[in-house]
């Protein structure tokens, strides 16, 4: 039964419930246990739009606003890309979640021998500033917000926005872009790293920097819980570690003279909602009042709005099963409701065919429909955080709260998130996590339906999205074509003084938009840092 | 086969980063007694070769979510047949569609375990064909 362990005595009745952070579960829940956890109004919840934030950041919560709905997209050619953004927002979407090809995470060009069948695979594969442009043609981008799903070259990404977005006439006050710009959790859970660590974090403190003054309506920094979760961290421990991912930033920041308050305001989050529907409900609210905590305790943060806990809670893929994939469809709208119940301002879903490949719009739009009708039939918008009160939420609310403390806590042991991962020990708990879930799955400890239970012997077949390998020739050729028609002195001038810029550790993003406006590509960009700052060495964790 | 435990290098190939999957493998099989060898993200397939000759390893497992699998084992194969390694077992995990399996065995992957295998199955295929 589900993602909790549930012990049953011989006759099948459920004698212990445990939760993956901890938590044990009663059958009965009274004013008592409101009492046996401290529980206090006023210190634990506060009213919505009020400190500690626990019932939600708006005063109205979801009668003032819905949530922004953002589905991850982007695959083969910007042109592609462009066809696919232009489908959801027609559709009724309001932001954009861009997904780029591993070689553009990695930051190779579509024609480097490392990138072959890679390139637009599992999103859009970019080269230069002239893919920007295609992709975000006709794409209002003082109204629609992207999130860029980039990490180890962000940096670049977010000056290549600026660059676009000057281009088709909207200054940098006026767009808004959050790109991931994770990069402890790429290290943690998702391996798309490039540069040692204090380079890296030197990196996306220069986008902090520069977002305060050029583009203050961008969130320089996404912190992805949300991919440490998928790499097997429990819920509890996915909240402790992307608030202490976020601490290393905003001290890397605060050593350069600001104060925690300058900035703050404009971090985002990317959780995963993946399990126990209670748990994931109970994690949100503790989540919203820690954070606000953690600011003001910490960094001494005291005006209202530099305190919310703002971001995007969104369906988690290692949830999906490939057995029955319509079973997805059923399992991203309770995902749906868990990220609405815990407060969720974004939200995207995994569509059901994700278990396999990037999705066809066929199922991107499904997802979308699960999220428009959770939101406009269900009720959801009537009232304000509707579990709040109940004494089995309040409990397990507050006991969430102490299992991520005491989680953070561990990480300030050990000096920090940043020595916790170039140690490996974060790797090393959150792998050693997975590998017990997925011994208990096989045991029969936890249930997968379709999966380990109710299983119909064969894997239904559905359609799926197909890669086009022609795509990528066509890249590769609008590529060298480009390379042929733009500025070569330029080129190597705006790169001179983008390497200078590295070297001497000044902020290199006002180098960067340069080098974007001048068409100089991912890899070239991505070189200059390479030769710079080095390549990161795993630690062994084997 | 001598008595010497089965040597297995767990091997991520490409650009992908997702290595949940490799770990967990990992465990797995060395909780069922084997040695493991992990390499690490963001592997070259000549880096792979190299470990797997430097090692003398028994099988080569690579755990592939991106999509290319069908491409990397070809040339992966290809690579150890120059350099006489035909009797390294080579397992395939990872995203890989059904479609795909029989095209992998007739490129002469030994196994291939999609995602969701269960470890007693790649464990008892191991131990029944590593070929030395």
């Amino acid at each position: 039964m589900g993602v909790a362990k549930y012990i049953k005595d011989e006759t099948g009745v459920i004698t212990d419930v445990e939760y993956q952070s901890g938590i044990h579960v009663k059958p009965l829940y009274t004013p008592d246990d409101l009492e046996r956890v401290g529980f206090d109004y006023e210190r634990d919840l506060g009213d919505s739009g009020d400190f500690p934030f626990t019932r939600g950041i708006h005063p109205l919560g979801y009668r003032s606003r819905a949530w922004t709905t953002r589905q991850y997209t982007g695959f083969g050619t910007p042109e592609e890309t462009n066809e696919r953004f232009k489908l959801m927002i027609g559709h009724g979407q309001t932001g954009l979640n861009v997904a780029f090809d591993l070689p553009t995470q990695m930051g190779y060009d579509s024609d480097h021998e490392l990138a072959e069948g890679e390139v637009g695979r599992v999103g859009m594969a970019v080269d230069t500033l002239r893919d920007f442009e295609i992709a975000f043609k006709d794409i209002q981008l003082d109204r629609i917000g992207s999130g860029l799903t980039i990490n180890a070259i962000a940096s670049i990404m977010l000056a290549m926005y600026q660059a676009v977005g000057e281009k088709y006439g909207y200054s940098g006050e006026r767009i808004s872009a959050t790109p991931q710009n994770d990069i402890l959790k790429e290290i943690v859970g998702r391996g798309a790293w490039i540069f040692p660590v204090e380079p890296s974090v030197h990196l996306i403190a220069d986008t902090i920097e520069y977002s305060m003054k050029e583009l203050p309506r961008c969130n320089p920094v996404s912190v992805c819980g949300y991919h440490i979760r998928e790499s097997g961290a429990t819920p509890a421990q996915e909240i402790a570690y992307a608030f202490q991912i976020a601490n290393a930033y905003i001290d890397s920041v605060v050593r350069r003279g600001y104060s925690a308050s300058d900035f703050v305001g404009r971090f985002s989050f990317n959780f995963n909602v993946l399990g126990n529907l209670w748990e994931q409900v109970a994690k949100f609210r503790a989540a919203r009042k820690l954070w606000a905590v953690n600011l003001k305790e910490r960094y001494g943060v005291t005006e209202k709005k530099n305190l919310f806990l703002r971001g995007l809670f969104g369906g988690g893929g290692s949830g999906l099963t490939k057995e029955q994939p319509e079973n997805n469809i059923i399992r991203g709208a309770y995902y749906g409701l868990a990220a609405a119940l815990g407060g969720a301002q974004t939200t995207a879903l995994c569509s059901y065919d994700e278990a396999y490949t990037i999705p066809t719009p066929h199922a991107a739009l499904l997802s979308l429909r699960t999220l428009e009708i959770i939101m406009e039939e269900v009720g959801l918008r009537d009232t304000v955080d509707p579990l709040a009160g109940s004494y089995f939420i309040e409990s397990i609310t507050r006991e969430m709260e102490t299992k991520i403390r005491e989680k953070m806590e561990q990480i300030d042991r050990l000096g920090g998130m940043v020595s916790a991962v170039s140690s490996g020990f974060v790797q090393k708990e959150v792998a050693g996590q997975a590998y017990e879930y997925e011994r208990g799955l096989q045991q029969g400890v936890y249930t997968k339906v379709g999966v380990n239970k109710f299983t119909e012997g064969e894997t239904r077949e559905v359609e799926l999205h197909e890669y086009d390998p022609a795509s990528a020739e066509r890249k590769i050729a609008e590529l060298r074509k480009l390379k042929e028609e733009r500025s070569g002195r330029e080129v190597l001038s705006t790169l001179r003084q983008l390497e200078g810029a590295a070297r001497n550790r000044t902020n290199v993003m006002p180098f960067l938009v340069d080098c974007c406006k001048a068409y100089v590509t991912i890899g070239e960009m991505t070189d200059v840092f390479r030769q710079v700052y080095g390549e990161f060495t795993e630690p062994g964790i084997f | 086969m001598t008595g010497r435990r089965i040597r297995v290098l767990v091997a991520k190939p490409g650009l992908d980063g997702h290595d949940r999957g490799a770990k967990v493998v990992s465990f797995a099989l060395r909780d069922a007694g084997m040695e493991v060898i992990y390499t690490g993200l963001h592997q070259t397939l000549d880096k792979i070769v190299h470990a797997a000759m430097q090692e003398d390893v028994d099988v080569i497992g690579l755990s592939v979510m991106s999509g290319a699998h069908l491409p990397i084992c070809e040339k992966l194969i290809k690579k150890m047949h120059e350099r006489d390694m035909d009797d390294v077992l080579v397992v395939v995990g990872g995203v890989i569609p059904k479609k795909d399996v029989p095209k992998l065995k007739a490129l002469g992957v030994g196994g291939v375990f999609p995602g969701g295998t269960p470890f007693d199955t790649a464990v008892s295929f191991i131990r029944e064909n590593v070929k030395r």
